[in-house]
């Protein structure tokens, strides 16, 4: 039973997460329009506000007041109902992602997580196997032959790309023997081994580098991001799954894909980068200060939080920088690696983790 | 402060009417898409009994993946014809139906009434699930030690089918080749 007190620790905690996820969105979208301008050598938006910060707010503004048409010819009911579909599960992946450690407070033990499920990893794949359907719901009620066309390449897409990024964590579980995210996240702060005056982590990057590659790139194909925005690919199919869509209907699948950019940041993060593990210098920091008690647990876990931010932003901004660095995957190439390449490696990654754990080399 | 009645009848009301929605829609994919939220509401009621892994398991295959399939299946073969003809539905067989859905009812009240639950011995309890690392732990490892022969004898299986499904769709191919 839980007493009054942790209700409302929880309620804060989903608050705060939801309200940091939806002000992540328009920022992510001024930062890839003047990314991409800075890349291509032009301006982007500089007008509305300093540097043109407030151009999100504004469009934003516009969306919510433009006409909500429904078009003749589409199924009705589905045609509304898939911008939420695919909306929710994107909020809904972040609850078991830790942003960091715990801190006891008058006898209270806070942990900065919404939600430390002792299945974790599974919630995540098995959350993330339903954004599939916002999409397939969209294309099939938008009753229209690119709409639909681009709903089937996402479709099958995301399912071919889920099973390697499911099979690429599996090293991780073998090596941490959890699920649960928070101890993987936990279990990263161990030392790997000492190099001249350096502790190298056991960051996930470290341990399992080729599982991190086939997981990034699964993440780039589930976010449907270039190289592998194929279910909107402009030139082909108009805007895909989307085409029939506007003003603030249109704007939720535009949130989804930034909501999924950044958990899959958060979960790049966490499996890979050491999650909430203070960033290498911020120990040595910590401990000049010389803190006791409280202050220290305080400056501690802000500490944390200020490192998860930085890594968060740091794979946030590497999806801007891969999207307008590489041009698109043909369909064909886009399945033949999915299959032909990831997958054989993802096995392959299994095996040397096991044969590893096995000689006790990890 | 407990509030997990009220969600297991939001759960249990979603299931039931999204259950009415799957028969009651005559377009095949609004059919499929209504038995997602079935599942989806039963993935809600085995986390509110803490089978948090059997919940996760119910998203991640049935709605995650097996309907998925569905869903293709039925948007690809274009079967938007009515499941069965609503106009031949005479007077008979709606009495017929009610009638072995009555008879489907008192077999489960019969069953279901003295029997008692299937978990006996005390082997299982929550406290001790939770004392030996929670529910994913306890049923990998028994699957790993007790259940390995059945796991890879399952697993044996559906590499027959997935052959097996290769295997035929490759001689169609060949088959349309040769012509």
């Amino acid at each position: 039973m839980m007493t009054l007190f942790e209700w409302v620790i929880l309620a804060a905690k989903i608050a705060g997460v939801v309200l940091v996820l939806l002000h992540v969105v328009p920022v992510m979208v001024w930062v890839e329009r003047r990314g991409s301008a800075l890349m291509q050598n032009r301006l982007g938006p500089n007008r509305v506000g300093p540097l043109g910060l407030l151009q999100s707010l504004v469009d934003v503004i516009k969306l919510l007041w433009k006409e909500d048409s429904i078009p003749g010819h589409v199924d009705a009911f589905y045609y509304v109902l898939a911008p939420f579909i695919t909306v929710i599960p994107a909020f809904m992946t972040f609850a078991v992602i830790p942003f960091a450690s715990q801190l006891t407070w008058n006898g209270h033990l806070i942990s900065f997580q919404i939600a430390d499920l002792n299945v974790g990893l599974l919630y995540i794949f098995s959350i993330a196997s339903l954004g599939v359907y916002g999409i397939i719901m969209a294309g099939w009620s938008s009753n229209n032959k690119y709409a639909l066309l681009g709903s089937m390449r996402s479709s099958s897409q995301m399912i071919s790309y889920e099973l390697s990024m499911g099979l690429s964590v599996v090293g991780m579980i073998m090596i941490f023997s959890s699920v649960s995210l928070g101890d993987i996240a936990r279990l990263q702060g161990e030392t790997l081994f000492h190099f001249w005056i350096f502790d190298i982590p056991k960051w996930g990057i470290f341990i399992q580098p080729l599982g991190f590659l086939i997981f990034i790139t699964a993440v780039f194909a589930e976010t449907n991001r270039l190289p592998f925005d194929l279910p909107e690919g402009e030139s082909e199919i108009v805007a895909g799954y989307h085409l029939e869509y506007g003003s603030m209907k249109f704007a939720l699948f535009f949130m989804a894909e930034y909501l999924n950019m950044t958990t899959g940041a958060g979960l790049l993060t966490t499996l890979y980068f050491g999650g909430w593990q203070m960033l290498p210098g911020m120990h040595f920091a910590l401990d000049a200060l010389n803190l006791q008690g409280m202050t220290y647990e305080c400056v501690r876990v802000f500490l944390e939080l200020t490192s998860f931010i930085i890594k968060v932003g740091f794979f946030m901004w590497l999806f801007v920088w891969v999207r307008w660095t590489l041009p698109r995957f043909r369909y064909d190439q886009l399945m033949d690696l999915g299959w032909k390449v990831m997958l054989p490696l993802s096995l392959v990654n299994i095996f040397i983790t096991g044969l590893l754990i096995y000689y006790k080399v990890v | 402060m407990d509030i997990s009645p009220l969600f297991f009848y939001l759960f249990a009301g979603l299931a039931v009417g999204f259950s009415f929605l799957v028969v009651l829609k005559k377009n095949p994919v609004a059919s499929a898409f209504s038995l997602v939220m079935v599942f989806f509401a039963f993935a809600g009621i085995y986390a509110l009994l803490e089978a948090h892994l059997v919940a996760a398991l119910q998203i991640l295959v049935y709605a995650g993946a097996i309907m998925v399939l569905f869903v293709f299946v039925i948007m690809l073969l274009n079967a938007d014809v009515p499941s069965f003809d609503v106009g031949r539905s005479t007077l008979k067989i709606r009495l017929g139906a009610a009638f072995l859905c009555l008879i489907l009812f008192c077999i489960f009240v019969c069953v279901l009434k003295d029997s008692p639950l299937p978990i006996s011995d005390k082997t299982f309890t929550p406290e001790k699930i939770a004392a030996q690392g929670g529910n994913t732990q306890v049923i990998s490892e028994l699957l790993f030690s007790e259940y390995i022969l059945p796991f890879e004898l399952t697993s044996l299986l559906l590499l027959t089918g997935i052959v097996g499904s290769v295997a035929i769709a490759k001689r169609k191919l060949g088959g349309s080749n040769a012509n």
